[in-house]
């Protein structure tokens, strides 16, 4: 199963976001700004996977020691060893000052052990079965958070065909298109992946299945239908040519207003 | 209005849409939140509108809000207005809003329901996929429930578009409502061979899903995947079957012996590296459930560690960190073939990524050996020194201790050497496993006695520089040691060079610094310090120096009274004050020194954690059952006290034995130790000179550690373990000396001359012996402690519900809940009870060499029997396309149990798979050429099943046994339907089924299979019947007798549904006709017409009856009781089994067996009007007898006819 798909810029702004496991809007940006500190952190030429902690329990047999267990969020550096200060969101990654307790801007002042359990409790990267699978293409990165259940590398291509996939539907793909058309994007994920489980990996299906949805949509006229798109058509014209009055019907709108819309 | 509307769709002008939203965030940087607020603002105003483009527009840009976090709950309701607008445009943003913020506590979610299933129906492709995805984020039990039926049926849509979705979507429905899934498993096993290669990836999907959490359930679907993993090509499916296969293996290693030759075939060919990592990882699953006694393995092993350095080397460093992760998994079964890529693994250790050198890391705790540990643990020390960054340093030193101490410190050789290590690791800033260096030190303390002395100095030392440890780092945890340096000081004193020295330094005032739980074993270790100096002072006779060492106590411990810690506060005041009595003795020169170390005598021994937990109850001993009986309730509470009081008493003087003579207390004296040798609780002297507390026979068998004493003891100054490298190479070298010596002498004296490679040392592990051995006494566990790991699992699973046995065939409670007609509901008539699947398991006498086999299967339990045959068969044979002809009979179990089970499910059209018949069928049982055959048989005739009693009989030992009371289990059965036509045009088939009920005694069901066969939209179908005197159909109430009953449900191209109606009987003992006509309009795209179909129901006598089970003795009597009347037919020229023919009767006219022997049965019914009627049907050479006795014999006759005609088909 697949439990989360995320896609944020180099600066780990949200560009769509996919969760297939319930978490409250806070928590949901919580894990999109600790996904992104982790991936951000790795070098392009480094491997693209990143697993889950595991809830280990050592056992040092012996006199007076008793089972220890070890709660750990990842093997890898990063969450709870730096705090996620709002400050860093932006894109820098602080390195916290020796000596200071990490504190959790959502958490409040917990020390990162507390904050491992608190979080592995709710959190979907909390088993010990998941782990992040990511690719990073120009400014964006793609991160699928997936169980044990699906294979790596087949992830990596899915991740793969997905972006071919926008590609052929936006026509060169690049960020803005994702920006301005979340919703477009969304659709086609739903294509690709159905409530967690992959549900078609062949490009040309995919691209035959949206493009059908599409004429569907423009059959029935497109949510911006003829109205909205005169006005498209009105804030892509050069403002000072324009008439300072238009009729329409009895209705006298004055053009000005426009102006704020482009 | 008109107005209305315009202004309305001037207004929308002016509304941003998503794309002006996006900008105005964009450029509204510096103040985005008030910007957002404000356009939410304009969202709720939107919202109010009644214009459903406006409200769609508003949502989608709350979707794109939602993203950035705010929470868009509160528009849940108007979500669902969009969703349920008929626009498609409209109704995709609307589930798109839903499945970003639906959930299961979402209140308004239940009124979705309907909408839902309006959408599941629609005739439009994409108003189905949309309303499925979104259905898929969102759903909860109440929607599972009530949409699976819905949903079941769409798995068999013409779309496969529609169909590969609403097989994914079953498995979020089988997760809300686990009850779901037996049902539908038997249609999404027919999924799995799907023509369409999406439907099939999907199908594999789920079933792998389930399989992943509950493995077993699914081993009897390996056949099946085996098949469909030696004809796939697509990777996807491929990789999700095998890696099913990794997940089954581990229960049936048969299963894997099987699959190593496909799956190497497939590492040898395959040029996708996911699907050969895949493979590999299979391959290693299989190899470690086989991982004793098979030999010729070794090459699939050397194969896959071949494959896996390629991807090792690879320069995807994708491909390197999965090679080291599959290394490791063949390492736990295999170590001597990755041992041999050591070189790989270092030099992974020095990787640039830091998951690499990690996954590299756990490698090598698998590869270390005695031989080669010292250096393993040097590089990585080397590495702990360069190491950036915290984590990865701590990880370093938790891999370090781990190596060390895996299986009980097995490579060790040298433990002055781990010490040491173990001390330069306190060295380490900032590391946050202290407590693991700590609990390794008192662990070693305690277990190697011969490394006690060592240890004691280097714990000592490090008290001393204590203020080194706990200043730097005392954020960290790395204090944590001091507790072990100082705990192993204390109780290991009589070790200590300079008493005096540490003592001082223990009760330095920076100790006061240290946490609290530490400084309270500071304060216990500095007493028993104390009382070894005071007795080593007494011995010597020096009276100055024990008082000075009492006044520096006295001095010292009260700054640890003011401890803030309570632990340490209370101890050192307890102290304190013994410390000053003993000050007083000392003065009055009593010698103490005795005494107060009585306060510390005898030794602590390890006992395992959850020791006590896993005590096993000795045999006899109940612990539910009552020591003393319960008192009587008569006797009063307060009486109570008293009488127990007074019972005890006399008893007690009563038992008093008499004086034991000598000799017997002796006896019982040695039984006592003996006992308390044996009893991991009662803690044992030590024959330890130190602690001559008590001196018992029977503690001897501790075993005492003699010292190396080719090893020196102590290495000057602090350690390094880097010295000891050193040293133990010239320790093994002269082991190696003096081993060779000996063996050239001997070989010498064997054979002189005749030189060997003596020189050439190929040292093993074995050679190498430690120079300290470690304690690992087994009484840490009690005997027979049971090897539990209960506590491992997790109660709150919530894949827990699905683990649900999928070969038991369904019984009548179990379907779906369906959307009934009301009249179903009016008259509360039951449902149709032929639900159970039949069983059909047999097994031939002929079989003799399997009998032995079978018998030992019987023993089993009953369920595992039945899984068991198929795949027993399977995995015992070569693939069947090998050996098509000699198959024992016992292969064709196999095939009617899928088919039974595939028909199986109820409420579902059932129209097309029977149109579709023959076609579908022989998809499904391509697996084999005699399945095939076997279906030509019995063509055209679908399976339904019959009743199965629930009591069952005990397993058949031969044919003479009697069978009682059930089912027929032996042979094969043909596919039989129980559904005849009732009509059929071009637009529409319909297919019908009789059930009586026993509850009610004039009303009979009919299930309707309503198919359309047309490519237009059925709707508005409407059933009429015209009465007779005898049978009325049960209309809703206030309508008249000529009004029709509407179909609850439309009809898209190529889709079937089943309706029921219930009809009221009056005489049930003769069989009746009666003319309906059906009504319905068809629309298409030249548009629609109004169309109807006639049709004659035929109520036969057989439709009236029910399958009752009935005992034999219950059966005899009834016979006996003579109020029955008696009739018998006979016919001719049968060929069918007698099994075969008996489970035609069964199922045809709902009879059940009640004792079979031989060719001769006696069968069971029971009409809904409770006419018993009883059957006893003979089979000779080419005929078959049937008499009947019954309590109406116009009803009997009647019955006779009918099966007279169904027996003259076979």
């Amino acid at each position: 199963m697949i439990q989360a798909i995320l896609v944020f810029n180099n600066h780990g702004k949200p560009r769509l976001v996919r969760f297939y496991q319930r978490f409250p809007e806070e928590i949901q940006q919580q894990i999109i700004r600790e996904t992104f500190h982790l991936v951000l952190k790795r070098d392009d030429n480094i491997c693209n996977f990143l697993e889950g902690g595991r809830l280990r329990t050592r056992r040092l047999s012996g006199h007076g020691s008793r089972a220890q267990p070890l709660c750990r969020m990842w093997d890898l550096p990063g969450l709870g060893q730096e705090p996620m200060s709002p400050a860093s969101a932006g894109g820098l990654s602080t390195t916290a000052p020796p000596g200071k307790t990490p504190i959790h801007p959502l958490l409040g002042d917990l020390h990162h052990y507390c904050f491992f359990r608190q979080y592995s409790s709710v959190s979907l990267i909390g088993g010990s079965d998941y782990k992040l699978i990511y690719r990073h293409y120009a400014t964006l990165y793609f991160v699928f958070c997936v169980d044990s259940s699906e294979s790596e590398l087949g992830i990596l291509d899915l991740i793969q065909v997905f972006v071919e996939t926008l590609d052929k539907c936006f026509e060169n793909v690049c960020e803005l298109d994702l920006i301005f058309h979340m919703d477009k994007v969304h659709y086609i994920l739903q294509e690709v992946v159905m409530g967690g489980m992959v549900l078609e990996t062949n490009m040309n299906e995919i691209v035959a299945q949206i493009e059908a949805q599409n004429r569907l949509e423009k059959s029935e006229g497109g949510l911006s239908a003829a109205p909205a798109r005169a006005v498209s058509a009105v804030k892509n014209i050069n403002l000072p040519e324009m008439p300072r009055n238009i009729n329409i019907g009895d209705l006298n709108i004055k053009v000005p207003n426009l102006s704020q819309f482009v | 209005m008109a107005l209305k509307m315009v202004k309305g769709s001037i207004d929308r002008m002016f509304d941003k849409n998503l794309q002006d939203l996006v900008r105005g965030i964009r450029n509204h940087k510096e103040d985005e939140a008030k910007y957002i607020s404000q356009c939410i603002d304009e969202i709720k105003q939107e919202l109010k509108q009644d214009n459903i483009a406006v409200k769609a527009n508003a949502v989608c840009k709350l979707t794109y809000l939602q993203m950035l976090g705010y929470d868009i709950s509160w528009a849940a309701f108007n979500i669902i207005e969009v969703m349920s607008a008929s626009k498609f445009t409209f109704k995709r943003i609307g589930y798109l809003a839903a499945s970003q913020c639906f959930h299961e506590g979402t209140d308004v979610i239940m009124l979705t329901t309907n909408q839902i299933r309006k959408d599941l129906s629609s005739p439009s492709q994409y108003d189905t996929g949309v309303a499925l995805t979104g259905l898929s984020c969102f759903v909860t039990p109440d929607l599972a429930r009530d949409l699976a039926n819905d949903i079941m049926t769409l798995m068999s849509h013409t779309k496969p578009y529609i169909r590969k979705k609403a097989v994914l979507i079953m498995y979020k429905v089988f997760l809300k409502y686990p009850e779901s899934l037996r049902p539908a498993f038997p249609r999404l096993k027919e999924k799995l061979e799907d023509p369409d290669p999406g439907v099939q990836s999907a199908a594999v999907n789920v079933i792998c899903e389930l399989a992943r959490r509950n493995p077993k359930n699914y081993l009897s679907l390996a056949p099946l995947f085996f098949k469909l993993m030696t004809s796939s090509t697509n990777n996807w499916v491929l990789i999700k079957i095998i890696k099913l296969f990794g997940a089954l293996t581990p229960l049936e290693p048969r299963l894997g012996k099987k699959l190593i030759e496909p799956l190497t075939n497939l590492i040898h060919s395959t040029s996708a590296m996911s699907l050969l990592y895949e493979c590999v990882n299979t391959v290693i699953a299989v190899l470690i459930s086989l991982s004793s006694g098979m030999p010729n393995h070794s090459a699939s092993i050397q194969l896959c560690v071949q494959k896996l350095r390629i991807l090792i080397e690879d320069s995807d460093q994708n491909l390197k960190y999965l090679g080291l992760l599959a290394m490791s998994k063949i390492l736990r079964t295999h170590p001597k073939s990755v041992q041999a890529h050591k070189d790989l693994v270092l030099q992974c250790l020095d990787d640039k990524d830091e998951s690499i050198r990690l996954r590299a890391l756990d490698l090598l705790y698998g590869m270390v050996s005695k031989k080669n540990l010292m250096e393993i643990v040097k590089k990585l020390m080397t590495h702990v020194d360069k190491a950036e960054g915290t984590t990865y340093r701590d990880e370093l030193l938790t891999k370090i201790i781990d190596i060390c101490s895996q299986s009980n410190y097995q490579h060790i050789t040298n433990f002055e050497w781990y010490i040491s290590i173990l001390v330069e690791l306190t060295r380490l800033e900032g590391t946050r496993h202290g407590h693991l260096i700590a609990a390794q030190m008192l662990d070693v303390a305690i277990r190697v006695k011969a490394i006690r002395r060592f240890a004691v100095s280097q714990m000592s030392a490090l008290l001393d520089s204590a203020h080194l440890v706990a200043s730097s780092t005392q954020r960290s945890g790395i204090c944590e040691v001091l507790y072990a340096a100082a705990w192993i000081c204390g109780e290991f004193s009589e070790h200590l060079q300079e008493p005096q020295q540490t003592l001082e330094a223990m009760l330095r005032p920076k100790v006061t610094t240290l946490p609290g739980h530490i400084q309270a074993v500071y304060v216990q270790n500095v007493v028993k310090l104390y009382a070894a100096i005071l007795q080593q002072k007494e011995q010597a006779a020096d009276a100055q120096a024990a008082q000075e060492v009492t006044q520096l106590l006295v001095e010292r411990l009260p700054q640890f009274v003011q401890s803030a810690d309570l632990e340490a506060q209370e101890r050192a005041s307890c102290i304190l004050q013994l410390v000053k009595h003993v000050q007083k003795l000392q003065a009055r020169d009593v010698p103490v020194a005795e005494e107060v170390s009585a306060l510390f005598a005898g030794e602590l021994n390890p006992v395992a954690p959850k020791a006590q937990k896993k005590v096993p109850v000795p045999e006899g001993l109940d612990l539910d059952a009552w020591i003393n009986e319960p008192l009587s309730d008569s006797e009063s509470e307060d009486e109570k006290p008293k009488a127990i009081f007074h019972d005890e008493e006399p008893r007690h003087a009563k038992q008093r034995p008499p004086e034991a003579d000598e000799q017997e207390l002796a006896r019982r004296r040695e039984a006592r130790k003996q006992e308390q040798a044996n009893n991991p609780f009662y803690i044992k002297s030590s024959p330890s000179p130190q602690k001559r507390y008590q001196d018992a026979p029977g503690v001897d068998h501790i075993p005492v550690v003699q010292i190396d004493l080719s090893v020196p003891l102590k290495v000057p100054g602090m350690p390094m373990s880097d010295q000891y490298v050193k040293l133990e190479e010239e320790r093994r070298h002269r082991q190696r000396l003096e081993k060779d010596k000996r063996k050239r002498k001997k070989r010498e004296r064997e054979r002189r001359g005749a030189r060997r490679h003596t020189s050439l040392h190929t040292e093993s592990d074995e050679d190498i012996t430690p120079a300290q051995r470690v304690d690992i006494v087994t009484e840490e566990m009690p005997e027979n402690a049971l090897p539990s790991d209960e506590d491992d699992k997790d109660p709150n699973d919530p894949y827990r519900a699905l683990d649900i046995d999928l070969d038991k065939p369904l019984a009548d409670s179990e379907k779906l809940p369906v959307q009934k007609h009301r009249d179903t509901e009016t008259s509360k008539s039951p449902e149709r009870q032929d639900v159970t699947v039949v069983e059909k398991k047999s097994k031939k006498p002929k079989k003799k060499e399997k009998k032995q086999k079978e018998k030992e299967r019987e023993k089993k339990k009953k369920k595992e029997a039945e899984k068991g045959v198929d795949l027993d068969f399977w995995l015992s044979t070569t693939p069947p396309a090998a050996t098509p002809a000699p198959l024992p009979p016992g292969f064709l179990q196999e095939e009617p149990g899928v088919n039974a089970a595939v028909t199986a499910p109820k409420e579902e059209p059932r129209g097309e798979e029977q149109d579709a018949g023959e076609d579908a069928e022989q998809d499904l049982e391509k697996p084999s050429e005699q399945k095939k055959k076997k279906h030509k048989k019995d063509k055209g005739e679908r399976s339904k099943d019959k009743k199965r009693p629930k009591k069952r009989a005990p397993p058949r030992e031969g044919d003479a046994e009697p069978v009682q009371n059930g089912a027929l289990r032996e042979e094969p059965l043909p596919p039989m339907s129980s559904y005849s036509l009732l009509a059929e045009n071009s637009y529409i088939k319909m297919t019908y089924d009789v059930q009586g009920s026993l509850q009610k005694d004039s009303q009979v069901t009919v299930s309707m299979v309503l198919e359309n066969q047309s490519s237009s939209f059925l709707k508005n179908m409407e059933l009429n019947v015209l009465d007779s005197l005898n049978a009325r159909l049960a209309r809703p109430e206030g309508s008249s007798v000529h009004d029709g009953v509407p179909v609850p449900f439309q009809l898209p191209p190529g889709i079937s549904n089943e309706a029921q109606f219930v009809f009221t009987i009056q005489s049930i003992v003769t069989a009746q006709k009666l003319k309906g006509t059906l009504s319905f309009i068809a629309k298409n795209d030249e548009g629609s017409t109004h169309e109807k179909l006639d049709f004659k129901l035929h109520f036969t006598c057989t439709s009236y009856l029910v399958t009752t089970p009935c005992y034999s003795d219950a059966f005899a009597k009834l016979l006996e009781s003579g109020d029955l009347s008696m009739s018998s037919v006979k016919v001719d020229g049968i060929s069918m089994s007698f099994q075969n023919l008996l489970a035609k009767i069964c199922f045809h006219h709902h009879f059940s067996v009640v004792e079979r022997v031989d060719s001769c049965a006696s069968m069971y019914s029971r009409s809904i009007q409770g006419h018993h009627v009883c059957l006893l049907v003979k089979k000779g050479e080419k005929s078959v007898s049937v008499d009947g006795k019954c309590s109406d014999s116009t009803l009997l006759s009647n019955v006779l006819e009918e099966m007279k005609e169904t027996l003259a088909k076979c």
